[in-house]
């Protein structure tokens, strides 16, 4: 698979604290890759770097370079192209108080479609991928906020895909729901990765394993080690990793 | 979390070490009941057979308690947990077959028949030296002493075959002595199975060091 981010050299610092340190990474295309570490290690951050989530966070200086499909996103590409091209699912569900509907339609509708039958579409063709459709098609006009805490989740991946990105990001998509809507979410990812590169924060480590082709395992700041997830979850070459996975530290 | 499940780990390792111990107090019996054919000795070596299983029943159940409990589903924890369960078994059929040999020791020595052991003795103290070091090997992640055990079943097989070459020599010049030579072809076809049982316990140790079993990565 080609490389669709290309991460060189990069740091980025909180005022005085360093978040991330000299960091390197391809992440390719059309892959998963899994980002693990204990709490305050990075992953997050590095996360949110890909699409410049930190640009607000005052004192928040990132140096090196994070190339999109060869084009450096911090010089070269408008903020709102990037946000297109890169859609993010958090870890709480964040849903507008709206419509179902106009919670799947406002991505397009901001990028200046109109026509009903075009969002009508968007919207059916949008929640068929996030595997909620029949869920909610007798009910899009109502409240997305009266849906359930993983019917959200899935709903958010909804409005992600609706604006029809090249990659999602999540963090910690389902750290906050049951089993069974993990589950759901797990399988969509699966369902989506033929077309979507997805780049997923993750604390179940189990997760990781049943879901991500690469995992990069982050500690205070730097990534210790960077592999196929089945070296990192049955071989890893580091100690470090070793040690964090089964539950030596972290 | 961790602490606890180090603990329990040792505890499975201990469990081993005692069930390793019976296995090659099984062989050991069972070759002495022979040499001196000696029916309360082998039926004491049957009966011997019981605590063997008992140890498989104990640390099968410590095992899937720490699969349930502590999910070690991660590197080398996973491999060791595994690679128990799967020992346990190759160490529950030596006993089975050392029962086995006693069992026939118990019907040679009723119906009076008598035999030169030869080589044979050298058969038994082969297989459980295999045993015992593979059970070290696993415990203290020795993959050169694991190595070792699976290349040492090439002398139990050499053996093995000069008893079966001096058994036909022996028919050939006597054709009386038939009957004898099956029981002893038997009786070293059964110490032959367990140095196999030994060798399958150092191929599972080994992967449970490297992730390779049978020189394929499995993990």
């Amino acid at each position: 698979m080609a490389i669709k981010f290309d991460i060189k050299n990069a740091d980025l610092f909180y005022g005085d604290f360093q978040a991330l340190k000299n960091i390197n990474l391809e992440i390719r295309d059309k892959e998963i890759t899994a980002f693990i570490g204990p709490s305050g290690c990075g992953k997050s951050t590095l996360l949110k770097s890909l699409n410049r989530m930190n640009d607000l966070i005052e004192g928040c200086k990132i140096t090196g370079s994070f190339k999109l499909d060869g084009v450096d996103i911090y010089k070269d590409i408008e903020i709102t192209e990037l946000r297109k091209r890169v859609g993010m699912v958090f870890q709480k569900p964040n849903l507008f108080p709206m419509s179902i509907y106009d919670n799947i339609a406002y991505g397009p509708r901001t990028h200046g479609i109109k026509k009903k039958a075009q969002l009508d579409e968007i919207v059916e063709t949008s929640l068929r991928q996030a595997s909620i459709w029949d869920e909610c098609k007798d009910r899009l006009k109502k409240s997305a906020l009266g849906t359930s805490g993983g019917q959200q989740q899935r709903l958010c991946i909804a409005r992600a895909l609706a604006v029809k990105p090249e990659i999602i990001l999540m963090d910690e998509p389902t750290s906050a729901l049951d089993p069974i809507s993990t589950i759901k979410i797990e399988e969509l990812c699966q369902q989506i990765k033929n077309d979507y590169t997805i780049v997923i924060v993750t604390h179940n480590m189990q997760q990781a394993t049943r879901i991500s082709d690469k995992t990069a395992f982050f500690l205070h700041g730097e990534i210790v080690e960077f592999d196929t997830t089945e070296k990192i979850f049955s071989a890893p070459s580091e100690q470090r990793t070793l040690d964090y996975i089964t539950g030596r530290f972290g | 979390m961790r602490a606890n499940f180090d603990k329990q780990l040792d505890q499975l390792n201990l469990l081993l070490l005692n069930m390793a111990a019976c296995v090659e107090q099984i062989i050991a019996m069972s070759i002495k009941s022979l040499e001196e054919q000696n029916t309360e000795l082998a039926q004491q070596t049957v009966e011997f057979d019981t605590k063997i299983n008992d140890y498989e029943k104990e640390i099968e159940r410590l095992c899937l308690k720490l699969l349930l409990q502590y999910q070690p589903v991660f590197a080398d924890d996973l491999r060791r947990v595994s690679t128990a369960l799967k020992m346990i078994t190759d160490m529950e059929r030596i006993g089975d077959q050392a029962a086995d040999i006693a069992e026939l020791n118990i019907t040679l020595i009723a119906q009076k028949k008598s035999w030169d052991l030869g080589e044979i003795s050298q058969m038994a103290r082969c297989t459980a030296m295999m045993v015992s070091h593979s059970i070290d090997a696993y415990v203290n992640h020795d993959e050169a002493l694991a190595g070792a055990v699976i290349a040492s079943d090439d002398e139990v097989d050499n053996l093995f075959n000069r008893i079966k070459s001096n058994v036909i020599e022996q028919i050939a010049e006597d054709k009386s002595k038939g009957e004898q030579a099956v029981d002893t072809v038997m009786i070293a076809k059964y110490f032959e199975r367990i140095g196999d049982h030994a060798v399958n316990i150092a191929e599972w140790v080994m992967f449970s060091i490297t992730g390779v079993h049978k020189e394929k990565k499995i993990m």
